[in-house]
């Protein structure tokens, strides 16, 4: 009995050392599988900065490119930043007039939405708007060779389709932070009004009284970043779909995840920064 | 009878080769695609590849223009080897092989006035009237010139592959690469297909490789064929040489 049981616990811990090792090795070719990653996208980003450079320049594609990522996402952002600063008014008013700050509503939403969730929120609806747009299209062209066609046809498929629209992402979504939180503002101003009396230009004072220039250059230097981290994501993604038509979707999908997350990782280093940086 | 012959490939009397594969060796991870291929295109010649799926077909053309490099071998295009060339003399080389894609690799987000211009935007000598002239006349040329201002989306298969065509023949290619060209059409439009190729052939004095499984097309195409079997150039000849040949493997593309 005493010898059943021993090989039984001999067998136990063999299987229990088996699992360790396929655990491990799993462990490992994920670990290695991201650093493959790491380093072709280090290569994709290379290579981006030196077509940048280089001559020639695709000023077409780049003001097309600029019109698709600005102009069509006009409406969506407008509305977004709109609802948001409303939606942040009123869920704000009954905290602040309990301890009497009411006064200080249109000072808070100012320094919360240019600082904060202006750039981040844009940045989210872009990176889900034009991310999983250009990561689709990129991946669709190259299922259906329209990458290799633009190759054969001896122009550099890389600068005409990817820096063009890194550059577009980069310019416009900056642009469309700064409309997004004019649109906040004034749906703050709105929020406001629903349940006190105060004039545009009293509220639009106490606004601009309560941002100061430490408040706008970091939040609006931050928005290139962001820009450019979707641009660059979203073109990697989908110049690097090697899955058929089902890689259309999943490079869509990746881009819009992963740019995402980097939007908030880069939004903590660039309040990190500014922290340090103004201390 | 008599419009099949005129329909069909007449025999090649160049020597001058303006395509040479030596001992070509092409692999993906432990899969051999191409396993010493040494091939040889003569001047004005269409030269069809048969084989099955996955035999190396699509992988030697593309090759043989850059989009993918061989692991050995070397591949001389026009005089000029292959691998040696930098970008620039990459992308000028280019310019004079057309390639037709199986799926006729139309930009979706342009019309088929701007398919046709986009080869042409690094032409600096041509003005934007000469650009237009010429675009009229490559769809002239695949009968297409009502179809100017539509989308690719808005056309049928075998109009898609017209395009396509017309795209690669602007810019006046020396050698022409079709991949699978009258894959998806129906047997009258590839027929009409099969047969644009033999008028490229005679009016640019294109020398052409034909990746192809349709045998009707491969008759019309072919000045001379060669039957790729995992990899291997297995066996080569003329249609009439083929059709008659007792390999089992080989007899089996000639029987459809």
């Amino acid at each position: 009995m005493s010898e059943q049981t021993n090989t039984g616990t001999v067998e136990q811990k063999k299987a229990d050392t088996t699992t360790e090792v396929k655990e491990s090795v799993k462990i490992t070719a994920g670990l290695s599988k991201f650093f493959e990653q790491v380093a072709d996208f280090s290569i994709f980003m290379g290579r981006y900065f030196r077509e940048l450079i280089r001559p020639p320049y695709e000023i077409n594609e780049i003001l097309k490119q600029c019109y698709l990522v600005g102009y069509k996402s006009l409406g969506l952002v407008g509305i977004t930043g709109f609802i948001m600063g409303l939606v942040l008014t009123l869920q704000s008013q009954p905290t602040l007039a309990e301890f009497g700050a009411e006064a200080w509503l249109p000072n808070m939403v100012a320094v919360s939405i240019v600082r904060e969730i202006g750039p981040v929120i844009t940045a989210l609806i872009c990176a889900g708007k034009v991310g999983s747009g250009i990561g689709a299209e990129l991946a669709s062209m190259k299922v259906t060779e329209q990458i290799d066609a633009m190759e054969v046809s001896g122009t550099n498929p890389f600068k005409y389709i990817v820096v063009s629209r890194v550059i577009a992402t980069t310019l416009m979504i900056p642009v469309l932070v700064v409309l997004s939180n004019a649109l906040a503002f004034i749906g703050a101003y709105i929020g406001v009004n629903i349940t006190s009396d105060v004039s545009f230009p009293l509220f639009f004072a106490k606004v601009f009284e309560a941002l100061k220039f430490s408040d706008v250059l970091p939040a609006f230097i931050k928005t290139f970043f962001f820009g450019f981290a979707i641009g660059i994501i979203s073109c990697y993604k989908g110049y690097n779909s090697n899955k058929g038509t089902e890689g259309v979707g999943l490079a869509a999908n990746a881009a819009v995840v992963t740019a995402s997350l980097i939007i908030f990782i880069l939004d903590m280093l660039a309040v990190q920064v500014t922290n340090t940086i103004l201390n | 009878m008599a419009e099949q012959e005129n329909n069909s490939a007449k025999a090649v009397t160049s020597t001058e080769a303006v395509v040479e594969m030596t001992h070509v060796k092409k692999s993906f991870g432990t899969n051999d695609v191409l396993k010493d291929i040494n091939l040889k295109l003569l001047k004005g010649e269409n030269l069809v590849v048969l084989g099955k799926s996955g035999s190396g077909k699509s992988v030697l053309i593309k090759c043989l223009i850059g989009l993918l490099q061989p692991d050995e071998g070397t591949i001389n295009v026009l005089g000029q080897i292959v691998e040696d060339l930098k970008n620039e003399e990459l992308n000028a080389l280019r310019k004079k092989v057309g390639f037709l894609f199986q799926s006729g690799a139309l930009y979706d987000s342009m019309s088929v006035r701007e398919n046709l211009e986009f080869p042409l935007r690094d032409s600096k000598d041509l003005s934007q009237e000469e650009k237009t002239g010429l675009v009229e006349e490559a769809l002239a040329n695949v009968g297409l010139s009502e179809a100017i201002d539509k989308t690719p989306a808005e056309l049928s298969g075998g109009m898609r592959k017209r395009l396509g065509l017309a795209r690669t023949l602007i810019l006046k290619p020396e050698i022409m690469l079709y991949d699978e060209p009258t894959t998806g059409l129906d047997p009258v439009t590839s027929r009409e297909i099969s047969e644009l190729i033999l008028e490229v052939q005679k009016k640019y004095n294109t020398s052409s490789i034909i990746i192809t499984h349709d045998m009707p097309c491969a008759r019309i195409t072919a000045n001379r064929i060669i039957v790729f079997k995992e990899g291997v150039a297995f066996a080569e000849g003329t249609f009439e040489e083929l059709s008659k040949s007792e390999d089992e493997f080989v007899s089996e593309f000639f029987e459809q």
